[in-house]
């Protein structure tokens, strides 16, 4: 039985507003959340900023961690809108830091590498903002989950912090192998310099005396006649 | 109307986005490991610096940014220019650091201190973005099967990433035990080279004083 004129007006203006109001909610659901990784090269005596705005009562993580160069260390600073230190931290290999937005606004976290004369580092950061946006957005439900749909959840949840895991594991074995292609290529530079400097200075200091005896050996004759 | 409401959860990208400041002609780089054959994207914004409005701003015609992704191996994958605002992706075809590259093809030569650019970044591996997809999903079947495939997506790029760490692992090794083998020839040749010299000082030291007939 079709609808009288009205009430089929007063429908589509309904499912009008129904699709405005899921994409507002999904923008506010799917906006503020999320994580922003980058690994990048630092060189000697430079600083590099990241900047990020985030609404207040944000929960938020910062992690970071030295991969390779020099002593594996960086320094790290974190701003919040109004310019005040929330974290601060000199010459650290890796560290994590939770904090909770207390205002509105551009936070700003620098790694600065100015410490250092000339050794480039390369510096991994994990930045997340908020919660990730969930895995089905729940405004237009009227049931609760169905079985499928939270099992999929827990898979979910479980796969991304198997994925944290792997990237720390990647990051830290990423170092050791840095230290060790290091310490290879220092030992065997040492070993060839080192055996190349004592040939020279066992050769030279036989000739060495040879010569102190010679001289002598002149002066005594010369006394004697 | 459903369909402009699609778009318009589209035009506001899903997940979190920093910005970086950086001159006018400086390139930025950034770094990303990762397994063969993985899909990798990047979305970018760039605003220029209005020295009137003190603010930025949308950038003006002509600016663009130039986008190169190198492997380690010095191969470029992707070199293209694109314009202030863009997505770019490519495939990574061997394991290894890729280098991803921003430069803006500014004409401006001369970059001072309030002359710079804010670069929006997002940088996503392998996952392919599939919220446009489950937003317009007719029904919850089609939903879930959207979102089991993104599971799907992110445990292949799991096992991806674990072969991957199988194999620098083994290179780890191979240093570390060439290390070991090193230092434990170097010991080797070091005590035969000290007792050789040490025979050959003494020889021939003796040989000398004979002759100068000190001995």
């Amino acid at each position: 039985m079709p609808l009288p004129g009205s009430a089929q007006r007063w429908a589509a203006a309904a499912g009008s507003w129904g699709c405005w109001l899921l994409a507002l909610l999904l923008l506010l659901v799917t906006g503020p959340g999320g994580a922003s990784e980058i690994t990048f090269e630092l060189p000697d005596n430079a600083k590099q900023c990241f900047y990020e705005d985030i609404a207040q009562g944000t929960k938020c993580t910062l992690e970071f961690q030295v991969i390779t160069g020099g002593h594996y260390d960086v320094d790290c600073r974190l701003e919040d809108p109004d310019g005040k230190v929330l974290y601060k931290e000199m010459k650290k290999q890796y560290d994590s830091f939770t904090f909770t937005a207390s205002k509105n606004g551009t936070y700003k976290f620098c790694f600065s590498n100015e410490f250092s004369t000339f050794t480039h580092k390369t510096v991994y950061f994990d930045f997340q903002v908020g919660e990730d946006p969930p895995l089905f957005p729940s405004e237009n439900r009227v049931s609760a989950l169905t079985q499928m749909e939270s099992a999929c959840v827990s898979i979910h949840e479980a796969l991304k912090s198997v994925i944290d895991y792997q990237t720390h594991f990647r990051l830290r074995e990423a170092q050791g192998r840095s230290r060790a292609e290091d310490l290879n290529t220092r030992v065997a530079y040492w070993s060839v310099g080192e055996a190349l400097i004592l040939l020279v200075v066992s050769i030279g200091q036989v000739f060495l005396l040879k010569s102190f005896f010679s001289d002598k050996r002149t002066t005594t004759t010369r006394v004697g006649s | 109307m459903q369909v402009l409401a699609v778009l318009l959860c589209l035009s506001f990208p899903p997940s979190a986005a920093f910005y970086l400041h950086a001159g006018e002609r400086e390139q930025k780089c950034l770094i990303e490991d990762v397994p063969g054959d993985t899909w990798v994207s990047g979305t970018f914004k760039i605003q220029q610096w209005d020295t009137g409005k003190l603010d930025f701003r949308e950038p003006g015609p002509g600016l663009g940014m130039f986008v190169t992704v190198t492997t380690y191996n010095d191969e470029v994958l992707l070199s293209k220019l694109f314009g202030p605002e863009g997505t770019f992706y490519f495939t990574s075809y061997s394991p290894g650091e890729h280098i991803i590259c921003l430069e803006s093809n500014s004409t401006r030569f001369v970059s001072v201190g309030e002359r710079r650019l804010r670069i929006h970044l997002d940088i996503r591996v392998g996952e392919h973005d599939l919220d446009a997809a489950i937003a317009q999903a007719k029904d919850k079947v089609n939903e879930v099967t959207f979102k089991l495939e993104h599971l799907m997506e992110q445990i292949e790029q799991i096992l991806k990433e674990q072969d991957y760490q199988r194999d620098r692992e083994e290179i780890f090794r191979i240093t570390s035990e060439d290390t070991n083998s090193n230092v434990l020839w170097w010991a080797f040749a070091q005590t035969l080279i000290f007792i050789s010299v040490g025979v050959f000082q003494m020889k021939y030291l003796k040989d000398f004083f004979i002759a100068k007939k000190l001995v």
